[in-house]
């Protein structure tokens, strides 16, 4: 056990010095997609949200894992991701198969050549998938699907009900730095979430021309920054990992802030008094995608893994437990515990799903297409420290 | 009938010369330098290859930058990270600040070991002394993370056990950091200092006090000098220890930053910055024990 642990910081470090050796010059990064698919190779390892692939370890009644490595015979190792700079500091090691990757990762991961294409057609449930989820700027690169979508929404304001007696209806409530609840606000820790800044701003300081909170001018920028810098002011705690905030939201230490679903779900369960709104401002959200990576050992587990958690019995699953909406709308009827659940959640509402800012990496060459002089993505990780003090 | 034909094969191998581990031993045997070094190779590449190497990969690491779209590193070298860590502000105070919790750590964890390390050493009787460095030490079988977490829920503001019990609690933030951090590494300061009053001859108390001297000046000017070495000793502990912690901070440190916790949050978006931050923390160090040594502390360990 140590020797392996041993072996894979050695890994590594190699990486660490190797890790430029992906981007090649080649037109499509990653190398080719299969044409066919072989037997299981007994096992994989694949790096996921929290809630995405349950083993039955977190809640004993919330397995789907179990049935899959029954049918398959490959044995699924789980690495949860707290961030998607996390997954992809995790795929360059090369030790995993597969990833569940929010946009913001998931272009990143084919530009740096860490994923290979798929081949839709080994995937038999891909073609009951939404349409709106098919062929995006997220999942799809050179004309090239570089994975399977598996589900998406929105990042939720939460709230504890017994201290904030009126509804929260806009962001601004923890932008504001004389806000009542000083020192019980919290906001996601990582540099994507400058993007919650700017999509308030885009409607609070029209002015601004905020378009896209991933491509944003060195002026909208700097807006963006400094109301997060007001924001630390009555910030109690930041939150990566999913666990702690939901204990932070339980033990009332947290009383407001940017939440998943899930973590909302696990705290009611519990008997926490708190609740989800979606602010009239949108939200800025996450649309999922199962990609395979270039290096992986096991990739028929993991198109047997990706056929597996795209059909409509495992969709239904997920997608209720993580609180999202399901990439298989065949799932919908599934869902016995809450027959309104794509209702909630808007699932096969296309202009639904347009409407939500879906995390993006941010890049040199704006994303919206508005120029070449976006703030790239390595200016917001520096302005995350900056902005945390 | 086992015995004798044992013996009797011991005989042969003893005469014979034919078996590879027998020559094997007679050579090295006869060349003790051989010897030395095939005890001392293993150890010697673990320090140089996996110890000194990893840190200078991680020194190389630091001169790479990473690319505008943050999709990779680029191999050039270049100062363009030290600069950067020197010109911006907030990475001069998150370097401050964690010196300054060091500190803080290393003087509670002082004050806090040196009455329990003198009582356990020269006033407690056998069986209780066993039983007393058995408590300070079994919180060390624990894992790190639980007791980290542990402290979590105690200090949660509001709802935590301190703020049930008695009203009041410090909250998550730097002075939750501060007492969590003294708590985990106590007794990596006990056992120095107790080592050093075990080799104190009780003796010399007793002459101090023939000599007129009360309990504070016997402490202040015979306990204390002869307790600097072993002070060090801990000092060196609490102070490293803190320096590079991120668990605790970011589990009861609230907002906080320390350099522990930007190395930590640049190890997945940022390496070659991580890296280089990382490398303050060794400076520090290194002047740190580089002070300790002109006071000639270490040669009294």
């Amino acid at each position: 056990m140590r020797t392996t642990r041993i072996a894979a910081r050695c890994g590594v470090a190699v990486a660490l010095l190797l890790s430029a050796c992906g981007s090649s010059n080649s037109s499509s990064p990653g190398g080719a997609a299969p044409t066919k698919l072989g037997d299981g190779e007994g096992s994989l390892k694949i790096i996921a949200w929290a809630g995405y692939a349950e083993n039955g370890s977190t809640d004993p009644k919330v397995n789907w894992v179990s049935a899959f490595e029954k049918d398959s015979g490959c044995k699924v190792d789980v690495k949860v991701g707290n961030t998607s700079d996390e997954m992809f500091q995790l795929m360059q090691t090369g030790e995993y198969d597969g990833v569940s990757a929010s946009g913001d990762a998931s272009v990143r991961l084919i530009d740096a050549g860490l994923v290979a294409p798929v081949n839709t057609a080994l995937v038999p449930h891909y073609a009951d998938l939404s349409a709106f989820l098919k062929d995006q700027t997220y999942n799809t690169s050179g004309g090239k699907n570089y994975g399977i979508p598996h589900g998406w929404g929105a990042n939720y304001l939460m709230y504890n009900t017994d201290v904030v007696k009126t509804v929260p209806d806009s962001w601004g409530v923890v932008f504001d730095k004389a806000s009542p609840y000083k020192g019980k606000v919290t906001a996601y820790d990582a540099p994507i979430y400058i993007a919650d800044a700017a999509l308030y701003l885009k409607s609070a300081k029209p002015d601004l021309g905020i378009k896209d909170p991933y491509s944003l001018t060195q002026k909208q920028f700097d807006a963006a920054v400094a109301i997060l810098k007001d924001q630390r002011t009555v910030i109690g705690e930041y939150w990566s990992n999913y666990a702690v905030s939901q204990t932070a939201f339980e033990q009332g230490s947290i009383v407001l802030g940017t939440t998943w679903q899930v973590i909302a779900n696990l705290a009611q369960g519990n008997g926490a008094k708190v609740a989800t709104v979606l602010p009239k401002e949108g939200a800025t959200g996450w649309s999922d995608t199962w990609m395979v990576s270039s290096k992986a050992k096991h990739p028929n587990c993991m198109y047997k893994w990706m056929d597996y958690v795209t059909s409509p019995e495992v969709q239904a699953q997920v997608a209720y437990y993580f609180g999202e909406a399901p990439a298989n709308p065949n799932a919908c009827a599934l869902i016995a515990d809450d027959p309104k659940h794509c209702d909630v959640f808007k699932a096969t509402d296309a202009a639904f799903n347009k409407g939500i800012s879906f995390w993006a990496t941010p890049r040199k060459k704006c994303l919206d297409g508005s120029g070449d002089n976006c703030v790239p993505f390595s200016e917001w990780i520096k302005a995350w420290t900056e902005i945390k003090g | 009938m086992n015995t004798a034909l044992d013996t009797a094969s011991v005989d042969v191998a003893t005469a014979g010369d034919s078996r590879p581990s027998r020559r094997l031993s007679r050579v090295l045997d006869r060349h003790p330098r051989l010897q030395l070094a095939g005890l001392l190779s293993g150890p010697a590449l673990w320090l140089v290859v996996l110890y000194l190497g990893s840190l200078a990969a991680l020194f190389v690491t630091s001169f790479y930058r990473l690319n505008e779209d943050a999709t990779g590193i680029t191999e050039e070298l270049g100062v363009s990270n030290y600069h950067e860590l020197l010109t911006t502000s907030v990475y001069r105070d998150i370097v401050l600040r964690t010196i300054a919790i060091a500190a803080l750590v290393t003087v509670i964890d002082i004050v806090l070991a040196l009455p329990i390390a003198f009582f356990i050493a020269k006033i407690a009787r056998q069986r209780v002394r066993t039983l007393l460095i058995t408590a300070v030490l079994v919180p060390l079988w624990g894992s790190y993370l639980v007791k980290a977490f542990a402290w979590r829920a105690i200090l949660g503001s509001p709802g935590g056990v301190l703020d049930k019990t008695f009203g009041a609690s410090p909250g998550y933030g730097v002075p939750a950091v501060v007492i969590v951090l003294a708590y985990l590494w106590l007794p990596y300061m006990i056992v120095p200092i107790y080592a050093g009053l075990d080799r104190l001859p009780d003796s010399l108390l007793e002459a101090s006090n023939d000599l007129g001297a009360g309990f504070w000046l016997t402490f202040r000017s015979v306990v204390i000098p002869m307790l600097v070495p072993a002070i060090v000793a801990g000092s060196v502990f609490t102070f490293s220890l803190s320096m590079g912690d991120y668990i605790a901070v970011a589990l009861v440190g609230g907002p906080t930053q320390m350099i522990g916790s930007v190395v930590y949050a640049n190890f997945a978006s940022n390496l070659p910055f991580a890296a280089a931050f990382a490398t303050v923390p060794v400076l520090v160090m290194v002047l740190y024990l580089l002070g300790v040594r002109r006071t000639g502390a270490l040669e009294n360990l």
